[in-house]
């Protein structure tokens, strides 16, 4: 596989032209703006719970940027709903963690999922903070939410 | 030899020799020859400039303006030279009015905080010229860069001055037209790039340069992007300051050049004070150093002024013009080339306005980062993101786009490349359905 095709895998081009999740939430216990300043992708992540719990009921997003940041929270939208917000923030330092690795090691597909395709990103220094935008703004709101 | 004239695209065989004295553009970059399309950020630079700078820090490095020893006298002999020669290249009336700064940006912050000092009472009776507050107006266009925006924004903050800018159209573009009517008796500083470094847009400096001086008003040019790429005359422009960056004309970073009339420079009020800038120092207060001195406090970049001022020999020995018509013929290629690939906006002036060798564009459907990472894979450098400019991107309704520049080392073959990889991108990401 090429370097570009590493970067590119067919998990994300899918995610980065079907956008699950690209939509205004209605409703929701908060939202945050994350912008990459270098770049100016940006992007808000509206976070629902579940009456009552730390349970995430609903996921929506509204954002401009790269394939690979859009990619990035189409998977967060998937993966986010039904998991605590502990749970969400064990992944999102999991996910870290790989994007931080400059491709070294093999990533566990067991904890990672769809993620794992995000582990060639890691090798672009350029393209990291991309991949990590909608996590990052996921993580603030899911604070506040349960703030 | 056949002799060009001197408005003449340089040949291939010029330009081929032109690259051979870039060590840089030597290599490979995923097993494909680096292809540089990205010296609107930053140039790169000749072995003649590499080796200036060297050999001025083996043989002659020393601390320049004291000392009495034979190093000193070399280092201030080979510092002042390189301000004489870079006075030379953009027509000032005199080296003094050539001051170093760290960089454009730097070079831009001064005149902004020198006036607002003014402003503040600062520099007595001679710089009340500058002084500014509520009720006066800074012009500046929706097109700048930040580093031609943001120390004007802060101006008018701790002015009370009011912050006015010239609209663009749809393209990006503005015309004399578009400045001149907003410059009244309000207007005291209007400030904007000779050359856009997103839309390419050549500026209408004289009209603007006649209506600001007809209302009172000092202009001040950003040339980051001319200087290094035309013919530059401060004085037959008629604009009162003009800021430039070394890195962006072959030369080394940490240097850049404030010029300005040299009845304004010793009126205006430093921006930062310390050593090497005073007369007399008493415990209670300063006198300072007529220009350049007066602004160049602390120890300065020596070696990047020696640096410089080889880059400009370069340059004149190519030829300003030359340079131009190089860049300019490579631009038509790379538009006549976007123009044949389907779903291409190109960002800037229609054809027959006047602009520069550099092209801005959008792909449909593919962010400027993947169209970038694209060509990246094929050795082909060009820039994407927002160019630090971002109100212009607002206003064109794009988050970012792609930039291809171009220099006296650019060849058609790294223009053909270009368009051949932009021709594949919608394919690879999908949008060409």
């Amino acid at each position: 596989m090429s370097a570009l095709d590493s970067l590119y895998q067919q998990v994300i081009l899918d995610h980065a032209k079907a956008r699950h999740g690209d939509t205004v939430l209605a409703d929701p216990d908060a939202s945050h703006f994350e912008r990459n300043p270098t770049c100016g992708d940006e992007i808000t992540v509206s976070v629902r719970l579940e009456p009552g719990s730390d349970r995430i009921a609903a996921i929506g997003w509204q954002g401009d940027g790269c394939s690979i940041s859009m990619a990035s929270a189409s998977v967060l939208t998937d993966m986010a709903v039904g998991r605590t917000v502990p749970e969400l923030l064990e992944l999102t330092e999991a996910f870290r963690d790989m994007m931080r690795s400059r491709g070294a090691g093999e990533p566990d597909e067991d904890v990672l999922e769809d993620l794992v395709a995000f582990h060639g990103v890691s090798k672009f220094v350029m393209r990291v903070k991309c991949g990590m935008l909608a996590w990052v703004a996921a993580e603030a709101a899911v604070r506040e939410a349960t703030a | 030899m056949t002799v060009l004239a001197p408005n003449q695209p340089l040949t291939e065989s010029e330009v081929a020799a032109i690259k051979r004295d870039f060590p840089i553009l030597q290599q490979e970059v995923d097993g494909q020859p680096l292809a540089y399309l990205d010296s609107g950020a930053t140039a790169e630079r000749p072995r003649q400039v590499l080796d200036a700078e060297r050999r001025f820090l083996e043989q002659d490095n020393a601390a320049v303006h004291r000392g009495a020893h034979t190093l000193a006298g070399r280092s201030t002999d080979a510092y002042e030279d390189a301000r004489a020669t870079v006075a030379g290249f953009v027509g000032a009336a005199s080296p003094a009015e050539v001051v170093w700064t760290a960089n454009a940006t730097d070079a831009i912050n001064l005149v902004a905080y020198g006036i607002g000092n003014a402003s503040r009472g600062r520099g007595g009776a001679a710089a009340e010229r500058f002084r500014i507050g509520p009720g006066d107006e800074v012009l500046v266009t929706e097109a700048e860069h930040h580093a031609n925006l943001v120390p004007w924004q802060e101006l008018a903050a701790l002015t009370g001055a009011t912050l006015r800018w010239v609209p663009v159209a749809d393209d990006g573009t503005w015309t004399a037209e578009d400045a001149t009517s907003l410059i009244t008796d309000r207007t005291r500083v209007v400030a904007f790039a000779h050359v856009s470094n997103v839309t390419g847009l050549v500026a209408p400096v004289a009209e603007v340069v006649a209506a600001a001086h007809e209302h009172g008003a000092l202009v001040v040019l950003d040339a980051c992007q001319s200087a290094p790429h035309r013919p530059l005359d401060v004085r037959q422009l008629g604009v009162d300051f003009a800021a430039f960056s070394g890195h962006k004309m072959l030369g080394p970073n940490g240097i850049g050049v404030l010029w300005g009339r040299s009845e304004l420079l010793d009126a205006l009020p430093p921006f930062r004070t310390g050593g090497s800038m005073i007369t007399t120092v008493t415990m209670e207060s300063s006198e300072f150093m007529p220009a350049p001195e007066r602004f160049e406090a602390g120890t300065q970049p020596v070696s990047q002024a020696v640096a410089l001022a080889e880059a400009v020999r370069y340059l004149q020995g190519i030829g300003m013009e030359r340079v131009r018509a190089h860049e300019e013929h490579l631009a038509q290629r790379m538009l006549d080339g976007l123009a044949a690939v389907p779903g291409i906006r190109v960002v800037g002036p229609p054809a027959g306005v006047l602009r520069s060798g550099l092209v801005s564009f959008d792909v449909d459907g593919v962010h400027a980062h993947d169209v970038s990472q694209y060509l990246d894979a094929q050795g082909i450098a060009v820039r994407s993101g927002h160019h630090c400019a971002q109100p212009l991107h607002r206003r064109l309704g794009l988050v970012a786009t792609s930039r291809a520049s171009t220099y006296v080392y650019t060849t058609e073959e790294d223009v053909d490349r270009f368009l051949a990889a932009v021709g594949e991108v919608r394919g690879y990401f999908g949008a060409a359905s």
